[in-house]
């Protein structure tokens, strides 16, 4: 435990990766496998049904602290983090212990679950006899592990990297040992970590039965004038150009009766789609194809919000997957019947892709569609519609580019060419404190825009988003230092203030919404920069917001 | 009430009766200064009262032509009747504890304390009165102080840990008082120490004023080379961070020393290594002692978590309420305030690549904004 706890200060208290790579790999190789087990576990995001209710947890700690429940949430509110708030009040260690992390998982911990069940009564004493003997910083892995709040700034990647350092093997390797090693019920074992690390084993490493997937092919950022398009491109002939959705984009593999589905970012995600996994097993052996996961309804793509989800869910009942129903838009194809594609240029794959989209006939997989013109200026007058459309912009891919590895642009290139966010500057009504990294800062605000033109003495100020990213540190100091000396009236954690703050805020998209006030919501808003230079009166009023909506 | 020695203006805490203010932020004919950081010293007072000990800073940072009377620790003078003595605040050198006489009634305002001794200046004394005004800025209980003794020894095993892997240890703090406690406390066998331009001119007071601190270099001095910076440890002002001045020191490890970085939020925010909980303020404890110390049965409570502090003493049998004032908090010297410049980075910093630059921040809970 003392190891452990040792670690999350480590990883806790370091802002650079690869000082949270050494750390991780450190412990992995001295930790006694046992307690290894439980690290990854956790790490890698593991979180056992909760042990104990937060309520029976803040009454037991406020208690032992020997203070008020107000001064406990004021307590709360500084920190923004339960677990942490516990280990911060309460009163020093009086015994002492020498057990592992798996010891205390297994011993203590998880049987906390049944004791509330079968006694009750028994819980507050078995709690209060359990942190007598950590030290401060166990404290707060102890009850971030029982909150579950147990978050460290590490990826579950990170932890796949060290693992596969550690073993000597792939990462992607490990990324496949690692699925269902997270399972709520799960109890990982010595052998379950010494398998995680062994070498790969013969059946693993063939290619036909593999289900590693191939390095992601990147596109880079492509913000020219439209006059230089033809120098610089040649004419539109030489390209293929499809939108550029704005979702998960994803490999499928399907080898030996099997299907994985891997984000780019290297992690398995096929138990997050299931309808993926079945249209996997529609593909012959030996396929993989790359493409964007997204929501697909009434024929047309479905903005992220949508995809979020069902990527926040735990569980995918059966609800959920009727009413979000993802797809694949498939726009490459990297293996066929074994072989590897990625040599053939561009326009070659696709042909093959169409074909197999055109065979295969499944309602999760749908081709990207391509776009033509014979100017630039065609494409570009196309492109307009792509806000509509709810897509990001466009994709122009060398008909003769071979599938690169990352970012790479010697055998081909692959251009993104966006379109721009829409803006608006609005004024910051309402505040609240963050959490974790912010708490204690007013971080997050609540943007208005008028309801009338200038010169209109009764206008108002309608509230229309929320944003919290887009300030560096140091002007949210600032911010927050405004607010506290503005502040109007406070609702628990919320401040109303003067309004005197003018932002521009960017976001992806907009649509009516009977939900909202202002009677429209906005996707993805985020402060682009702080208009020190505008006046409140200045702002935008409804009238600008709603002439942005889609017609 | 009517019958108060002392009362909030406009200008700052005022003593009718007597006819000046403590640590006023807005000018005024006499002041009394219980320390000499600006947000307590500031300058255009016609008359300054202040310990002996704060008079080389207040002369260097407000100019050496300000009319300043100083007193020792428990020497009274009188002044239209109200009997002004000073008594230690053990929050840097020359803090002191006001305590007024009047009519049979005594009031002690606080100014900044600090309840554990930490050898470089004189440590707090309760001082028994009716009516006590307290700062309040750790007022929470989950500021909590580690012992010098606990702090040192991380401190000092940090900077081991980084001399032996050959890089420098680069800790970022408050130039007047805490990098002096720093400098007292650390072990300087470890390694050579280096202090930035903003330092150096308060350890010379320090040292003027009796207190033990090590060698200390500066990285214009000569022999300052590569090999010597990666095995010592260095003091700048948080200013520094981000500046090109930290360039020379490489690839080096940095932290920094403050009572909030007692918050895991706070300490990750600051986008430092290491954070280390160390404040020349009293912890919750510490308020807490301090106020039952003086037998006070009346608590004014000032700059800090107001609302809080007055609402636990009224719920403890005492009669509390706030003041409102225009202190900050030296841990918090970037964010803006009505104070302006604050000492450590708009005074004596000759170091000419000492300049600004881009400044993180640290939360403004110490400030005065939370009126109850």
């Amino acid at each position: 435990m003392k190891d452990f706890a040792a670690l999350y200060r480590e990883l806790d208290a370091s802002t650079s990766s690869l000082a949270k790579q050494a750390a991780l790999q450190r412990y992995l190789r001295e930790a006694d496998p046992v307690d290894a087990a439980w690290a990854v576990y956790f790490l890698a995001g593991g979180k056992p049904r909760q042990l104990v209710p937060n309520k029976l947890l803040r009454l037991l700690a406020q208690e032992a602290a020997g203070l008020p429940e107000w001064l406990f949430d004021e307590s709360y509110e500084a920190v923004g983090d339960l677990a942490e708030t516990i280990a911060l009040l309460l009163p020093p260690p009086t015994e002492a212990h020498d057990l592992g992390l798996a010891r205390w998982v297994e011993e203590h911990l998880l049987p906390l679950r049944d004791a509330g069940k079968s006694a009750p009564d028994e819980l507050p004493a078995r709690l209060r006899a359990q942190w007598r003997q950590l030290a401060a910083e166990e404290r707060l892995v102890y009850f971030k592990l029982i909150t579950g709040a147990f978050r460290v700034g590490v990826s579950k990647l990170q932890v796949t990297q060290a693992l596969a350092a550690v073993g000597g093997i792939d990462p992607k390797r490990v990324a496949q040992r690692l699925m269902g090693y997270t399972h709520i019920g799960g109890r990982p074992r010595a052998e379950d970590y010494r398998a995680l690390i062994a070498p790969e084993s013969g059946a693993e490493q063939v290619q036909k039965t593999s289900g590693q997937p191939y390095p992601f092919f990147l596109a880079h950022a492509f913000n020219l004038p439209l006059e230089q398009f033809d120098a610089v491109l040649g004419p539109p002939a030489d390209w293929i150009v499809e939108w550029k959705w704005d979702g998960i984009r994803a490999q499928l593999v399907k080898r030996a009766g099997a299907v994985w589905l891997w984000s780019r970012g290297e992690e398995l995600v096929t138990e997050r789609f299931p309808e993926l996994a079945v249209l996997g097993e529609a593909l012959p052996d030996g396929t993989v194809l790359d493409g964007e996961i997204a929501v697909w309804r009434e024929d047309r793509v479905q903005p992220f919000a949508e995809l979020q989800k069902r990527i926040g869910r735990k569980t995918l009942g059966a609800k959920l997957l009727r009413e979000i129903p993802v797809v694949l838009l498939a726009y490459d194809i990297l293996e066929w019947e074994g072989r590897d594609l990625r040599m053939l240029p561009q326009w070659e794959r696709r042909a093959l892709l169409d074909e197999l989209v055109t065979r295969v006939q499944h309602p999760a997989l749908l081709p990207s569609p391509m776009l033509t013109g014979i100017e630039w200026s065609d494409l570009a007058r196309q492109r307009e519609a792509a806000r509509s459309m709810g897509v990001e912009g466009m994709m122009l891919k060398r008909r003769d580019a071979q599938y690169g590895v990352g970012r790479t642009k010697d055998v081909g290139v692959w251009w993104k060419w966006k379109i721009d966010p829409l803006s608006i500057d609005a004024v910051l009504i309402y505040a609240q404190r963050g959490h974790g990294r912010r708490a204690s800062l007013y971080s997050d605000y609540t943007f208005a825009v008028w309801d009338g033109p200038p010169g209109q003495d009764d206008r108002k100020l309608v509230p229309f988003a929320k944003a919290y990213s887009g300030l560096t540190d140091a002007e949210m100091a600032r911010v927050d230092a405004i607010i506290r000396k503005t502040t109007v009236e406070s609702f628990g954690p919320v401040r109303s203030v003067e309004p005197t703050l003018v932002f521009e805020l960017g976001f992806e998209g907009i649509a009516r919404s009977a939900r909202h006030k202002s009677g429209i919501a906005v996707r993805f808003p985020r402060m682009l920069r702080w208009r020190e230079d505008k006046p409140v009166a200045e702002a935008d009023t409804l009238q600008t917001l709603a002439a942005l909506l889609p017609s | 009430m009517p019958d108060d020695l002392v009362i909030a203006r406009p200008e700052g805490l005022y003593c009718p009766p007597g006819d000046f203010y403590i640590d006023p932020w807005r000018p005024v004919a006499r002041a009394v200064i219980t320390h000499a950081h600006s947000d307590h010293a500031r300058i255009g007072h016609a008359h300054y009262l202040a310990h002996t000990d704060s008079a080389g800073t207040l002369r260097t940072r407000l100019g050496n032509d300000i009319a300043l009377q100083t007193l020792g620790y428990g020497e009274a003078i009188e002044h239209h009747g109200v009997r002004v003595s000073l008594h230690p605040a053990g929050h840097v050198l020359g803090s002191a504890q006001v305590r007024l006489e009047h009519g049979g009634r005594v009031w002690v305002a606080s100014g900044d304390y600090k309840t554990e001794p930490d050898g470089t200046c004189a440590p707090f004394e309760p001082v028994p009165c009716d009516t006590f005004i307290t700062e309040s800025t750790f007022g929470l209980p989950i500021y909590r102080w580690p012992t010098q003794g606990a702090l040192f020894a991380e401190i000092d095993a940090w900077w081991r840990g980084n001399a032996e892997a050959g890089r420098a240890s680069v800790l970022f703090c408050y130039a007047f008082g805490k990098a002096q406690r720093i400098l007292h406390g650390v072990d300087a066998s470890i390694g050579p120490v280096v202090v930035h331009g903003a330092v150096e001119p308060l350890n010379a007071v320090y040292r003027a004023a009796g207190v033990a601190l090590p060698n200390t270099l500066r990285v214009t001095d000569p022999g300052i080379d590569a090999a010597l910076l990666k095995r010592a440890l260095v003091l700048a002002p948080p200013s520094a961070q981000g500046t090109p001045w930290m360039r020379r020191f490489g690839n080096y490890a940095d932290a920094f020393a403050s009572g909030w970085m007692q918050l895991r939020g706070t300490r990750r925010r600051r986008g430092v290594d290491r954070g280390f909980v160390m404040s020349d303020h009293a912890d919750w404890p510490g308020l807490q002692q301090a106020i039952a110390g003086t037998g006070a049965s009346r608590v004014f409570v000032t700059h800090g978590s107001v609302a809080v502090m007055v609402r636990w003493l009224t719920e403890n049998g005492l009669e509390a309420q706030g003041f409102k004032t225009e202190y900050g908090d030296e841990d918090d010297q970037e964010t803006p305030s009505p104070s302006g410049g604050r000492l450590g980075r708009g005074q004596a910093a000759p170091d000419a690549e000492a300049d600004g630059g881009p400044h993180p921040s640290l939360p403004t809970e110490g400030e005065g904004a939370t009126a109850p």
